[in-house]
C-alpha cells in the first residue's frame, strides 16, 4: 500500500525532527552543569566523553545573582494577574453569549479585534498614565496591565465556550427560578472549567514569559524585576558568562516547564477551542 | 514579604470584589422596573471588562496615535514628520525590512512546518511525544529561548574549539568548513532569529493542524482513495481545502506573533548588525532617542499592519455569528 | 555628704562618657540611618563584586542597604526610570555628555549643599571636577576612573617573536604587516557588548584623532562643529580599519570582532600559542585578564604601554574615561552615599582590588595593588592634557548611532563615506 512506503522517511524526519528541537534545551541544561573554564573552552556534547558536572552555577545564580528573588517577583506578578482577569471576563462573556442586547454583535467584534492591537502601541500612553498615578515600578501596575491586555483573549475564549452550552441546562435553571447571577455562579461557571483552566494557564505563561511590558512599566528596578528581566539585564551585562547564563535560562523554564506538562491537556484543549471549526 | 502580602490580598480579594460588584449590582437592578433593568443587565456584567479594555487598549490605541504627529515630547504639533522619518531614515527602512522577512518567512515556515509535522505525526504511534517535544518550547519565554539559541550560535574563530553546536555540527559534517559567525551578517542573521521564532512556535501549529486533521472526514478521504488518488493528490484537493479555516486561522495567529516580535531580538542582538524589527525599533525611539512623537508613529505603523488581519478575524466572526 | 559628692561624681563620669562616645560617633562618617539607596550602574561581574566591596563599609556604618542595578543599556534604563517617575536614588553614569539635559530636566540634583566643595577641591584637580559640572554647578563627581588607549601585551610572547612595542604609529602599523606577512594576526578586538556593542571601536577612533589633531580638534568634533566627512575624522575611522577591517591583522577577522565580547577579547593573547599579540583597551581590561588566567603576574606576562605617537606634539596626551556619580533622590541614604563615595576611603577600595584608578589624590600610590596600575596611576596625574571618550561625551542618540556605526563599518568597509553620511544626519538631530 502507498502508506506502508511512506513509513520509512517519515519516521525518519520525525526523529530527526525530535532531535533538532531538543538538542538546544539539552545543550542549554548540560551547559548550565559545567565549570565555567570548561563552558568556556569546550563544546557541552564533550561530556559524554569527559563527565565534570557542578551545581555551583545555579548556587550562584540564586543567591549573587538575586534570581531567588527574582524567581519570587514573577511569582507575585503572574499569580495575582492571571486570577484577577478571569472572573471579569467570564462576567462579559456570559452577556455576550447569553443576554440580547443592541450592538452586541458590533461590541464583541470590537473586543476581539482588540486582540490583535499590538503591545507597543499602549506603551506610551499606559506609561504616562502610570506616572501620572504613581504606579510605574509597582506590581499592581502590571496586574492591571496584563488584565487589560489579557481580556480580549479572554472573553473571546470564553465567550465561545460558554455560548456553546447547552440552552436547555440554562432554560432549567430559570424554570427552577434562578436569576441571572445564580445561573452564572451555579450553573455557568462550573460548567465552563475547562475552558477557565486553559485560559488561567494561557495567561500564566504569556504573564510569566513576558519582558516587554515588565521592562516598560517596572523601570527596571531590581527588587521588583521578574526573573525575565533579570535575565535579559545579564545578558547584556555579562555579555559571554554562558556558565551563569545557561543556569539563569534553565531556573526560570522550570516553572512554565511543569505547569505545562502536567496541565497539557487543557492548554491544547484551549487551543484547539478557538482555532478549529466544531 | 510586604509584596507577599499584597499578592495574597489581591488574589483573595479580587474575586470577592468582582462577586461582591455583580451580586450588588443585580441587587439594584431587582429594584428597578422590568424594562430598564433588562436594558441595563447586559451593560452592568460588561462593565468591567469594557473598563480594563477601554484604559489600556482604546484609549491608549486612539492618543499613540495622536501622539504621532507631534514631536519628541509630545508638545508640539509636526504632522507627519515622524512618518516621513519612518520611511526615509535607514534605521527605520531595516527595521521595515526585517519586520516583512519575519512577517513571510516566519509565518510561511511555521504553517508549512506545522502542517507537515501534523501530517506525518498522524501515522505514527508515537504522536503524542513528538507533539510534546515540538510544542515543548512554547512554555519557555523568548528570553530564554533567545539564550538558548544564542549559545547555539556561538562563534569561535577557526582553529580555536567550537562551542556552539551550529559551527560544531558543521565543521563535523562539512569539510574544510569555516565557523561563522551567524548572527553577526545581514540578511542571513534575520533569518536566523527567525529560526528561533519558529522553533518556539511550530508546535502550537502542529497541535492545532492536528486536531483539525482528525476532524477531516474519513468517508470523503477513503472515496478519493478508492477512486485511485495518490496520497499526495489527497492531501491537496482534498485535506487541504477543508481545513482552509484552520490555515487561515493559524496564519492570522502567526502574522501578528511575527508583527510582534521584541525579545528574541532585543535579547539575541539587541537589534543590532541590521536585525532591528518596528518593535525594537519603537522601544529605542522610545527609550534611547527619547523621541515620544517617532516611537508612536513606528507604533501605528505596527498597527496599521495589523488591520487587514482584524479585517479577516470580523469577517470569519460574521461567518461563526450567522452559523450561529 | 559623702554619698552627695559619690553621686556627683557618678554623675561627671557619666556625662563624660556620654560626651565622648556621643562625639565619637558624630564625627565618625554618618549615624545609624538605615533605609535603602538604590544604585544604577553598568557593573557586572567582577566589576560588581568591587563596588560591593567598596560600599560594604558604608552599609555596616549607616545600617542602610544599597540596592544595585547593573546593565549595559543604561541610557535606556535610566531613562525610562526617570520617565516612569522612578529613578534610582543614585547613578554611575559612564557618560557625563548625559549630564546637561538630566540636569536641565531637574532629574539630577545639585550637589553643592550635600557635599564639601571647598574639601573637594582640596582633593581633586580642578580638571577632574569640573567634569560633573553643568553651568558651573556640581552635578556629579567622578568617583572611578580608568585610562584608555593603552596597548596590552605580554612581554614573555613579544620577546619570543624578537618584538619590543614600537614607539610611533607608523612603526606598529609596519609591525602589525610583517607579521601578517609570517601568518600571524598580530591584534585581538572584541565589539561586542550588548546594546553598547561598538563602543572599544569608538575608543580607537577617538585615540587615533586625538593622538593625530590633539585635544582642540577633539573637542571641535564632541561639540560638532566639525563634521563627521571631514578630513580628521575620516582619517582616524580609516586608521582604525587598517586593522579591524584586516582578517590578517585582527584574530578572527572582522567576523570575530564583531561576534565577540570586549571582556573576552583579550584572552587569545594568552593561549598556547598565542592567537595575538597586542590589545588596545582601557585600564580596566587588567581586572577580566587576571580573573580568566589566574597566573598572570602583572609586569611579566601583562603589561601595557600608551599608545604609540602620531604627532609628536600630541604625545602622552591621555583618553579617559570614569564613572560620574550623580544623585536623582535627595533622601538621607542617598547623600550619605554620595559624601561616601568621592571620599579617599572609599576609592581606596576599589582601587587596592584592582581594575580601577582614583581622582581623589587622598588614595595613595601604594593602595595600587600592582605596578600597572601604580604606573597608570602616575600617567594619568602627569598627562600633559586629558579627554574624556568622545562616545562619553556626545548626546545618547548621537553615542548610540556612533556605536552602531563601527559596527557598520567593520562590516561593511567600502562604505565609509555612507555610514559617515549617516552620522551627521543624525547628529543634524542629535544636537539640537
Amino acid at each position: 500500500m502507498t502508506r506502508a512506503l511512506r513509513r520509512g522517511p517519515v519516521h525518519a524526519a520525525l526523529w530527526l525532527i525530535g532531535a533538532a528541537w531538543l538538542a538546544p534545551v539539552v545543550g542549554l541544561f548540560v551547559s548550565s552543569l559545567r565549570p565555567a573554564q570548561d563552558v568556556a573552552a569546550s563544546g557541552w556534547w564533550t561530556v559524554l566523553r569527559h563527565p565534570a558536572l557542578t551545581l555551583v552555577n545555579y548556587r550562584d545564580v540564586l543567591t549573587a545573582q538575586g534570581l531567588g528573588a527574582s524567581f519570587f517577583n514573577s511569582m507575585v506578578i503572574a499569580v495575582p494577574a492571571t486570577t484577577i482577569p478571569l472572573l471579569i471576563a467570564a462576567y462579559a462573556a456570559y452577556a455576550f453569549a447569553w443576554m440580547e442586547f443592541p450592538g452586541r454583535r458590533a461590541l464583541f467584534a470590537l473586543v476581539v479585534m482588540l486582540l490583535v492591537v499590538p503591545v507597543q502601541t499602549t506603551l506610551v500612553p499606559v506609561l504616562r498614565l502610570f506616572t501620572a498615578t504613581g504606579l510605574t515600578g509597582t506590581f499592581p501596575a502590571l496586574w492591571l496591565a496584563h488584565t487589560g491586555y489579557g481580556l480580549p483573549l479572554a472573553v473571546f475564549l470564553l465567550r465561545s465556550f460558554i455560548g456553546g452550552l447547552p440552552a436547555d441546562v440554562l432554560d432549567a435553571a430559570a424554570i427552577d427560578g434562578a436569576d441571572a447571577v445564580q445561573t452564572f455562579f451555579r450553573v455557568v461557571l462550573p460548567l465552563s472549567v475547562p475552558a477557565v483552566a486553559s485560559l488561567a494557564i494561557f495567561q500564566f505563561l504569556w504573564v510569566w514569559n513576558d519582558l516587554l511590558v515588565a521592562l516598560s512599566y517596572l523601570g527596571g528596578r531590581p527588587s521588583v524585576a521578574p526573573l525575565t528581566v533579570t535575565i535579559a539585564g545579564l545578558m547584556s551585562s555579562l555579555g559571554g558568562g554562558w556558565h551563569l547564563l545557561t543556569a539563569a535560562a534553565f531556573v526560570s523554564m522550570v516553572l512554565p516547564l511543569a505547569v505545562f506538562f502536567t496541565l497539557q491537556r487543557y492548554f491544547v484543549r484551549g487551543l484547539i477551542a478557538g482555532a478549529v471549526k466544531d | 514579604m510586604h509584596a507577599l502580602l499584597l499578592a495574597a490580598l489581591a488574589l483573595a480579594a479580587i474575586p470577592a470584589a468582582s462577586a461582591a460588584y455583580i451580586l450588588g449590582a443585580e441587587a439594584a437592578l431587582a429594584r428597578l422596573p422590568t424594562r430598564p433593568r433588562r436594558a441595563l443587565r447586559p451593560w452592568v456584567w460588561l462593565a468591567p471588562a469594557l473598563a480594563f479594555v477601554a484604559v489600556f487598549l482604546v484609549y491608549p490605541t486612539v492618543d499613540t496615535i495622536v501622539l504621532s504627529l507631534r514631536d519628541a515630547t509630545g508638545a508640539a504639533w509636526v504632522g507627519l514628520a515622524n512618518y516621513a522619518y519612518a520611511f526615509q531614515s535607514r534605521e527605520a527602512l531595516v527595521a521595515l525590512r526585517n519586520t516583512l522577512l519575519w512577517l513571510g518567512l516566519f509565518t510561511g515556515l511555521v504553517v508549512a512546518g506545522g502542517l507537515g509535522i501534523a501530517a506525518m505525526v498522524e501515522r505514527v504511534r508515537y504522536d503524542a511525544a513528538v507533539r510534546g517535544i515540538v510544542f515543548l518550547p512554547m512554555a519557555l519565554s523568548f528570553t530564554a529561548a533567545g539564550v538558548i539559541w544564542k549559545f547555539v550560535y556561538e562563534f569561535r574563530p577557526a582553529g580555536a574549539p567550537q562551542i556552539g553546536l551550529l559551527n560544531a555540527v558543521l565543521a563535523a559534517l562539512v569539510h574544510g568548513f569555516e565557523p561563522r559567525a551567524w548572527l553577526v551578517g545581514a540578511p542571513w542573521n534575520t533569518l536566523f532569529l527567525i529560526v528561533v521564532g519558529v522553533w518556539i512556535w511550530t508546535g502550537f501549529a502542529a497541535v492545532v493542524f492536528a486536531a483539525a486533521l482528525k476532524a477531516v472526514p474519513a468517508e470523503i478521504v477513503e472515496a478519493a482513495r478508492v477512486d485511485g488518488a495518490g496520497e499526495w493528490r489527497v492531501f491537496w484537493q482534498i485535506t487541504l481545502p477543508v481545513i482552509g479555516p484552520t490555515t487561515a486561522a493559524v496564519a492570522t495567529a502567526m502574522v501578528i506573533t511575527a508583527l510582534k516580535v521584541f525579545d528574541v531580538v532585543y535579547v539575541m542582538t539587541s537589534g543590532n548588525f541590521d536585525t532591528d524589527v518596528l518593535a525594537t525599533r519603537m522601544y529605542h525611539a522610545l527609550f534611547v532617542d527619547q523621541h515620544l512623537g517617532r516611537a508612536a508613529a513606528l507604533a501605528v505603523i505596527l498597527l496599521a499592519a495589523t488591520v487587514p488581519v482584524m479585517a479577516a478575524n470580523l469577517r470569519r466572526l460574521r461567518g461563526d455569528e450567522a452559523a450561529r | 555628704m559623702a554619698t552627695r559628692r559619690r553621686t556627683a561624681l557618678v554623675l561627671i563620669a557619666v556625662m563624660t562618657l556620654l560626651l565622648v562616645a556621643g562625639g565619637a560617633g558624630g564625627s565618625s562618617a554618618a549615624a545609624k540611618i538605615g533605609g535603602t539607596v538604590s544604585v544604577l550602574g553598568t557593573w557586572g561581574g567582577s566589576e560588581l563584586d568591587s563596588f560591593r566591596a567598596m560600599v560594604k563599609p558604608f552599609e555596616d556604618r549607616t545600617g542602610a542597604h544599597v540596592e544595585f542595578q547593573g546593565t549595559r543599556d543604561l541610557s535606556a534604563v535610566l531613562q525610562t526610570r526617570v520617565q516612569g517617575g522612578n529613578p534610582p536614588d543614585v547613578a554611575a553614569l559612564p557618560n557625563p555628555g548625559a549630564l546637561p539635559s538630566l540636569a536641565r530636566s531637574h532629574a539630577l540634583k545639585p550637589l553643592g549643599h550635600v557635599l564639601d566643595m571647598v574639601q573637594l577641591s582640596r582633593e581633586y584637580p580642578a580638571t577632574w571636577l569640573d567634569i560633573g559640572r553643568v553651568g558651573g554647578e556640581p552635578y556629579a563627581i567622578v568617583v572611578k576612573t580608568a585610562l584608555k588607549g593603552l596597548v596590552w601585551y605580554d612581554p614573555k610572547a613579544l620577546s619570543a617573536e624578537d618584538i619590543r612595542p614600537p614607539s610611533i604609529w607608523a612603526d606598529l602599523l609596519a609591525l602589525t604587516d610583517r607579521l601578517a606577512g609570517r601568518g600571524k594576526t598580530a591584534w585581538c578586538l572584541g565589539l561586542g557588548s550588548g546594546a553598547a556593542s561598538g563602543w572599544p571601536a569608538t575608543d580607537w577612533i577617538d585615540m587615533l584623532l586625538l593622538r593625530a589633531a590633539g585635544p582642540a580638534a577633539h573637542d571641535a568634533w564632541v561639540q560638532h562643529k566639525t563634521a563627521w566627512d571631514a578630513p580628521p575624522v575620516k582619517q582616524a575611522w580609516e586608521q582604525f580599519g587598517r586593522i579591524a577591517t584586516n582578517p590578517k591583522s585582527v584574530y578572527g577577522g572582522p567576523q570575530g570582532v564583531l561576534a565577540t565580547e570586549f571582556n573576552e577579547a583579550p584572552f587569545p593573547m594568552f593561549a598556547k600559542p598565542p592567537h595575538c599579540l597586542f590589545h588596545l583597551q582601557a585600564t580596566f581590561i587588567q581586572d577580566f585578564i587576571q580573573k580568566q588566567f589566574s597566573w598572570v603576574r602583572p609586569g611579566t606576562d601583562l603589561a601595557f604601554v600608551l599608545m604609540p605617537r602620531i604627532a609628536p606634539q600630541y604625545a602622552g596626551v591621555a583618553q579617559v574615561a570614569g564613572d560620574v556619580f550623580g544623585m536623582f533622590h535627595d533622601t538621607p541614604q542617598a547623600r550619605a552615599l554620595m559624601r561616601y563615595l568621592v571620599s579617599a576611603e572609599a576609592q581606596a577600595i576599589w582601587v587596592k582590588r584592582g581594575g580601577a584608578l582614583s581622582p581623589n589624590k587622598g588614595v595613595p600610590l601604594d593602595a595600587y595593588p600592582d605596578v600597572l596600575s601604580r604606573r597608570a596611576a602616575d600617567l594619568l596625574v602627569h598627562a600633559p592634557a586629558a579627554r574624556f571618550g568622545a562616545g562619553d561625551m556626545m548626546p545618547p542618540e548621537m553615542t548610540a548611532a556612533f556605536y552602531k556605526g563601527t559596527l557598520d563599518y567593520v562590516a561593511h568597509p567600502d562604505q565609509l563615506r555612507a555610514i559617515l553620511g549617516h552620522l551627521e544626519a543624525v547628529a543634524r538631530d542629535a544636537y539640537k
